[in-house]
């Protein structure tokens, strides 16, 4: 698809040859357009400004209609994006138009990472078209390409110079996308303080190396156009879905006390200028600028980093599928690599783990030999404790055996000499 | 008998005051803050009828993308019909103009307490004849019209500053919103201000209109044959001084006109006695736990009395209703015995 737009060099070896009549190949332009109708043509387009300054307006004032928008806190925590496909019609031309607005940019206190989910955003569509076309089976014409053409980055008009955070945000995003910054509500400046303004930001552009989009020349029909409106950028523009009536015409326009501003007067703002350039005259370009250019940078990139090179280190072409092939080995190599080294590591485990077991099973052993032999002592002790006792009661019991005798005797003595006095009384 | 009333002669004073302080002259601090572009300094200019920044530098976007927050003051002196004005505006360059601006109202309040400081310093000093007032009167905060109404870094300023100083919040270039578009924004902030519990200087007997809305000044215009500032579109032209175009004089009469010393007084009687009282309560907890320091200023001895000190008052109090209860005994004993 990727097809050029400069017209082609004579080969060499290639004669040029006089046609004796009319062949018709030059109906090819008009096949090709026929084709692209019946296909239906795709744009995207990435708005990036600060909360309320004016983005979802622009669109609808642009698109002459009316895309559901709602009105974003200025309180969000991060920047983030939000991406709206719509299917619109002009006579016979099918346009489907993805309107992907940010939210919470420019509120935070800290802006250090506000540029990173538009980065983010921006390299996935690339990614996705990568993957496609990557895939074995593909179907890129069926493709819906979701990859941003154009992104308007409105400025605000503070009537001096960029912010910072524009200069910050615009570097990053300069080699990915088409950059177009347009001044949002200009009906705030006047005619010198916009002279100024202009020169003031296209100044800090250069001088800080940020590559904005400019309209193409090459093509002769359109190069005087192109060349007068690059001299008017950045297009200041003012937004309004609302229509007044001027003279005996209803007209889009901003009604004040003072005057009414509107929005389709040349002499009022550059709306219809950006109108122009960016829908009637150079969408097509902005479409392939953003597939010959930022995607073919973000493919060579993204393959570079994979590790694919054109050449090998000798300096010779080397097809993908070589290149795939040494990737794959290495790969293989590598997990075979891993796999041994979680192997060793859980050998090594196991045994640091049954020395361990191994010598808890030791000291448990002592200390049981060591509470046996506390215990068969105490045993001997209390064996030699009893049997003193023993020998006590023993000799106790023999004492008394002989006190009881000695007792019995005396008794029956006693016995007799009471039975003598008694018979002797008796007398 | 008609009694004539007797001639004193104290309606004079008011008189009296104002001589004298035609005298004296007046003095008055304003600060402006906002970030870059949002005409602080031409609607200065346009207030006070002067030009106050005269070949000043704006920094580009590569400056600013990690600038930090100065604090730039210019005085002037002016006089109107007799009266003379000691004018100081405090700049407050790079607010809000950097990448990362955490904290960038820091320098801002740093500079609020030091005039605080420097003032008490000077009130509790012997000598107080040529003290100088360089505490900051007036706040005017610049809120961009562009947004829906307060960002995170518009509460945490006011946040920040709102019991050190008078904040009126401001929209700025007012001029890129139709009446209908200002009247919803306005309602916005004032919600939003409440909600965050920012609290700003209220015009005393009038309970409107909070937040002004100024338009920038050009240059003089000629308009319907006499000679006005205002902004010159192609679609017509933007009457500073026209109070259906903007706020402007709205602005100008309750800042200068009326409320000026207002401003000063509220200064002086609420946001500085805090700033005292708080100052001193940290001054003497620290005292107390160290007896040696000297007190670096005449305050008067803590009120609160000691633990041993009050021990002994209790002691004495408790000694006190003994004796008068033995008292009241003795008497009724006395009594009893007279019956």
């Amino acid at each position: 698809m990727a097809s050029s737009d400069v017209a082609r060099q004579p080969d060499k070896g290639v004669r040029p040859l006089n046609l004796a009549g009319h062949v018709g190949f030059d109906s090819l332009p008009d096949q090709l357009v026929n084709k692209s109708i019946y296909q239906g043509f795709c744009f995207n387009i990435l708005c990036i400004g600060e909360t309320g300054i004016g983005k979802s307006t622009l669109m609808d004032t642009l698109f002459n209609t009316n895309f559901e928008n709602f009105e974003s806190s200025h309180f969000e925590p991060q920047v983030k994006l939000r991406a709206q496909t719509y299917d619109l019609q002009e006579s016979n031309v099918r346009l489907r138009l993805t309107v992907v607005n940010t939210v919470g940019f420019g509120d935070q206190m800290n802006k250090q990472e506000s540029y990173q989910p538009v980065v983010d955003y921006i390299d996935r569509q690339f990614e996705s078209y990568l993957q496609e076309e990557l895939k074995i089976k593909r179907s890129l014409h069926n493709y819906h390409d979701s990859r941003v053409h154009a992104c308007l980055y409105f400025i605000s008009p503070s009537g001096h110079s960029l912010k910072s955070l524009d200069l910050v945000t615009m570097k990053k995003l300069d080699s990915k996308v088409n950059i177009i910054p347009v001044i949002a509500k200009a009906d705030t400046i006047s005619k010198s303080e916009l002279h100024k303004f202009k020169i003031k930001i296209m100044s800090e552009l250069v001088s800080n190396g940020v590559q904005i989009y400019q309209f193409p020349l090459d093509d002769e029909t359109v190069a005087k156009v192109n060349t007068t409106m690059n001299g008017h950028l950045p297009f200041a523009v003012v937004g309004s879905t609302e229509e007044v009536s001027v003279g005996n015409k209803m007209v889009k326009a901003r009604q004040y006390p003072w005057g009414v501003v509107q929005v389709e007067n040349e002499n009022h703002c550059d709306f219809v200028k950006l109108r122009e350039m960016l829908i009637c005259v150079n969408m097509e370009d902005l479409r392939e600028q953003t597939h010959t250019r930022h995607y073919e940078l973000y493919r060579r990139c993204k393959l570079e980093e994979m590790g694919f090179k054109d050449t090998d280190p000798e300096c010779k072409p080397v097809s993908l599928q070589q290149t795939y092939e040494a990737k794959r080995q290495e790969f293989l190599l590598e997990l075979q690599r891993r796999e041994d080294e979680m192997r060793q590591m859980f050998v090594q485990r196991v045994k640091e783990k049954e020395a361990e077991l191994k010598d808890a099973e030791r000291e448990l052993q002592s200390r049981f030999e060591q509470l046996k032999r506390l215990h068969a002592d105490e045993k001997a002790q209390l064996e030699e404790k009893k049997r003193l006792l023993d020998e006590d009661q023993s000799s106790f019991s023999k004492r008394r055996a002989a006190a009881q005798l000695l007792q019995a005797q005396s008794l029956t003595a006693n016995g007799k000499k009471d039975k003598d006095r008694k018979n002797s009384g008796f007398m | 008998i008609i009694t004539e009333k007797q001639y004193v002669g104290f309606a004079t004073l008011p008189n009296q005051v104002h001589r004298k302080s035609v005298k004296k002259g007046f003095d008055f601090t304003l600060m402006v803050a906002g970030e870059s572009g949002m005409g602080k300094s031409t609607l200065v200019n346009s207030l006070f009828l002067t030009d106050l920044y005269k070949d000043r530098k704006l920094l580009n976007a590569e400056e600013r993308i990690n600038q930090t927050v100065e604090i730039i003051k210019h005085t002037v002196d002016i006089e109107e019909k007799g009266v003379k004005l000691k004018l100081t505006i405090v700049d407050t360059p790079g607010f809000g103009d950097a990448v990362n601006n955490n904290e960038c109202w820091k320098p801002i309040t740093d500079y609020i307490d030091q005039q605080f400081e420097q003032y008490f310093r000077d009130e509790s000093g012997l000598n107080r004849k040529n003290i100088q007032d360089n505490r900051v009167h007036c706040c005017l905060y610049f809120i961009p019209p562009f947004g829906h109404g307060l960002r995170p870094v518009d509460v945490e300023f006011m946040k920040a500053l709102h019991e050190k100083v008078n904040i009126i919040p401001l929209i700025a270039k007012a001029d890129c919103l139709t009446p209908n578009e200002i009247k919803k924004l306005k309602d916005r902030i004032r919600e939003e201000i409440d909600r965050f519990g920012i609290k700003v200087y209220q015009f005393p007997e009038c309970d409107s209109d909070e937040d002004e809305e100024f338009k920038q000044l050009d240059k003089e215009l000629k308009a319907r044959g006499q000679r006005v500032r205002g902004r010159l579109y192609p679609w017509g032209i933007v009457e500073v001084e026209n109070q259906s175009h903007c706020d402007f004089v709205k602005l100008r009469n309750m800042l200068i006109r009326s409320h000026m010393h207002d401003l000063k007084d509220v200064t002086c009687d609420v946001h500085y006695e805090n700033y005292r009282a708080q100052c001193i309560q940290e001054m003497t907890s620290k005292l107390a736990q160290d007896n040696r320091m000297e007190s670096p200023i005449p305050i008067l001895p803590l009120s609160t009395p000691d633990v041993d000190t009050e021990k002994l008052i209790k002691m004495k109090d408790e000694e006190l209703k003994r004796m008068q209860e033995m008292l009241n005994k003795m008497q009724q004993q006395m009594h009893d015995k007279d019956q």
